[in-house]
């Protein structure tokens, strides 16, 4: 059987090999991801619900287990309504255009020290250059769904992400100076040797700014305001129903993991265990970098449930006026201590 | 054909096509959403280039911060294209002179042989562990040094005097200020009565 199966995949061109491997391998990050964006929605519900004392979903299958299930199922089985007057083939595109660099960043991340779908050199810089453009399906949802509130979502959107997006390359610009590499495989190895040598420590501001401005840049709460349901309705999404509503509904959640796992790659010091002695080192590479992203993902629901929602001024006074100037003084600190003092050895 | 030209022909054409579709479409935001394709794609040839950093930053900065702030403003305008359409047959003789003169200012430096194949040596390939970042920060830190500092300090001049130009003190203005808000004490918006419980009349 297996020579057979040898057989049949020799017969095949070298070129349409690489292709299907290559295929087959960004299903085995896919898939799972997207089983992991169904269980995370799962398990906001779950911890938001024993937050406020309540049990939450458990009505569906044991425990209330299969409920992300039911409602993949419900939403598939919707209409999709186009609203009269929008532009249909940008209404339809603006989920599309959320989606595709949600899932398209993943290909860069490196779970382990082998486990990475391409290795590039500027991966840092691609996922960064990638991440900007989900805002691009925000907008164009909120202008083509020809609907007041939805365009008020829209241009909050717009402005929060402008804001965030400079806190959060500057925060990066830390890391790659305290690395030397965008290579995100690279970072991590420099962050080799235990829980004193991850860039948390030394980096400690820029993680707290690059950890807010992704919870900012993922529109979650308490920066929701590009969905604020108590004062728009719903945002930029108020006219999605069905599957259409779902994909803005996973991206969001695609994104979450993505925020998650490019602060573990950063600052948590990725696959690397917090100690070099045994009972840590018996957990594999992998086992610690979902063990990392899952904290960090707990956060994200335990933030929704604590803060309030920020006023629009709020927002914009603490991306320009707060986190700009931190990671700007952090960064002159670092080149500081890199080149000037004998304490050039605590960034590496 | 060989795959690389596919990528590259294709990209291409994607290109002309929205930088066509960036002037002729009548619709402001349907011709800026074309203009981020027409970086897209630009960010494209860069890769088959091997100059992968600065596809990154075309995309990063262009696409990711240039065009969402345009789209912006656009978004917001209420362009009514019957009153834009007014003074198309004043301008006209103006705008087709000018039109006339970069054609022909084009044509000639096209034509003047610098920009022919034979000028263009085929850039050599790199090997995968080539850090096109790290060769292009050598260079401006070190070759390009002062213009690199001096067109960096023109953009910071730029920056301060278009915030100056626009900055105007309004009066009626609801600014809060955080300082005051965040060390507001219980006394200054509590005031506790002791009175007498009133009688029913």
């Amino acid at each position: 059987m297996t020579e057979f199966l040898l057989g049949v995949w020799n017969g095949f061109p070298g070129w349409s090999q690489t292709t299907l491997l290559i295929l087959v391998k960004i299903l085995a990050i896919l898939l799972p991801l997207i089983l992991a964006v169904a269980y995370l929605t799962f398990a906001e519900r779950k911890i938001i619900g024993y937050i406020q004392a309540r049990i939450g979903p458990n009505r569906v299958g044991p425990r209330g287990w299969l409920q992300p299930i039911a409602d993949a199922f419900k939403l598939m089985l919707k209409e999709i309504i186009v609203p009269t007057n929008a532009n249909k083939f940008l209404f339809i595109m603006a989920p599309v255009l959320v989606f595709t660099p949600a899932l398209a960043a993943w290909a860069v991340i490196p779970f382990t020290d082998t486990l990475v779908l391409a290795n590039i050199d500027a991966s840092l810089l691609f996922v960064l250059a990638l991440t900007s453009m989900g805002v691009y399906g925000v907008i164009i949802a909120g202008w083509a769904s020809n609907s007041k509130y939805a365009f008020l979502g829209a241009m909050r959107s717009a402005a929060q992400i402008v804001a965030y997006e400079i806190a959060m390359g500057f925060a990066l610009v830390g890391v790659l100076m305290a690395a030397g590499s965008l290579n995100l495989r690279e970072i991590v190895l420099h962050q080799e040797g235990g829980i004193h040598q991850w860039y948390l420590l030394p980096l400690f501001p820029l993680f707290l700014v690059y950890f807010i401005a992704g919870v900012a840049e993922t529109n979650r709460a308490p920066f929701d305001v590009a969905e604020g349901e108590s004062e728009i309705v719903a945002g930029f999404h108020v006219e999605y129903s069905g599957m259409a509503f779902a994909v803005f509904f996973l991206a969001e959640y695609a994104n979450m993991i993505l925020i998650s796992a490019l602060v573990t790659i950063m600052f948590l010091g990725g696959w690397l265990p917090p100690f070099n002695v045994a009972p840590f080192t018996w957990i594999p590479g992998l086992g610690w970098f979902l063990i990392k992203v899952s904290l960090i993902l707990f956060c994200f629901l335990w933030f929704r449930a604590t803060f309030p929602r920020y006023r629009y001024d709020q927002i914009m006074r603490l991306g320009w006026k707060v986190f700009i100037p931190v990671t700007l003084v952090w960064i002159g600190v670092i080149g500081g201590a890199m080149f000037l003092t004998p304490w050039g050895y605590l960034f590496h | 054909m060989e795959f690389k030209q596919f990528i590259f022909y294709f990209f291409s054409a994607v290109l002309v096509f929205a930088a066509a579709m960036v002037i002729t479409i009548r619709n402001p935001v349907k011709a800026a959403l074309f203009l981020v394709l027409a970086f897209f794609s630009a960010a494209g040839l860069w890769i088959l280039l091997q100059a992968e950093f600065l596809a990154i930053i075309l995309v990063l900065v262009y696409v990711g911060a240039v065009m969402v702030l345009f789209l912006f403003v656009v978004m917001m305008l209420d362009i009514n294209l019957v009153r834009l359409r007014e003074g198309f047959g004043e301008y006209l003789p103006i705008g087709g002179l000018v039109a006339v003169l970069l054609v022909i200012e084009m044509a000639i430096i096209l034509s003047s042989g610098q920009f022919g194949l034979e000028n263009m040596p085929e850039p050599p390939a790199y090997t995968a562990d080539y850090s096109n970042t790290r060769e292009l920060g050598r260079l401006l830190y070190t070759f390009y040094v002062y213009p690199f500092e001096i067109a960096a300090i023109i953009l910071l001049v730029a920056i301060v005097a278009a915030i100056t130009l626009t900055m105007r003190r309004r009066k009626d203005t609801k600014y809060q200020d955080p300082n005051k808000q965040i060390r507001v004490d219980r006394k200054d918006r509590v005031r506790m009565v002791k009175m007498r419980s009133e009688k029913k009349v």
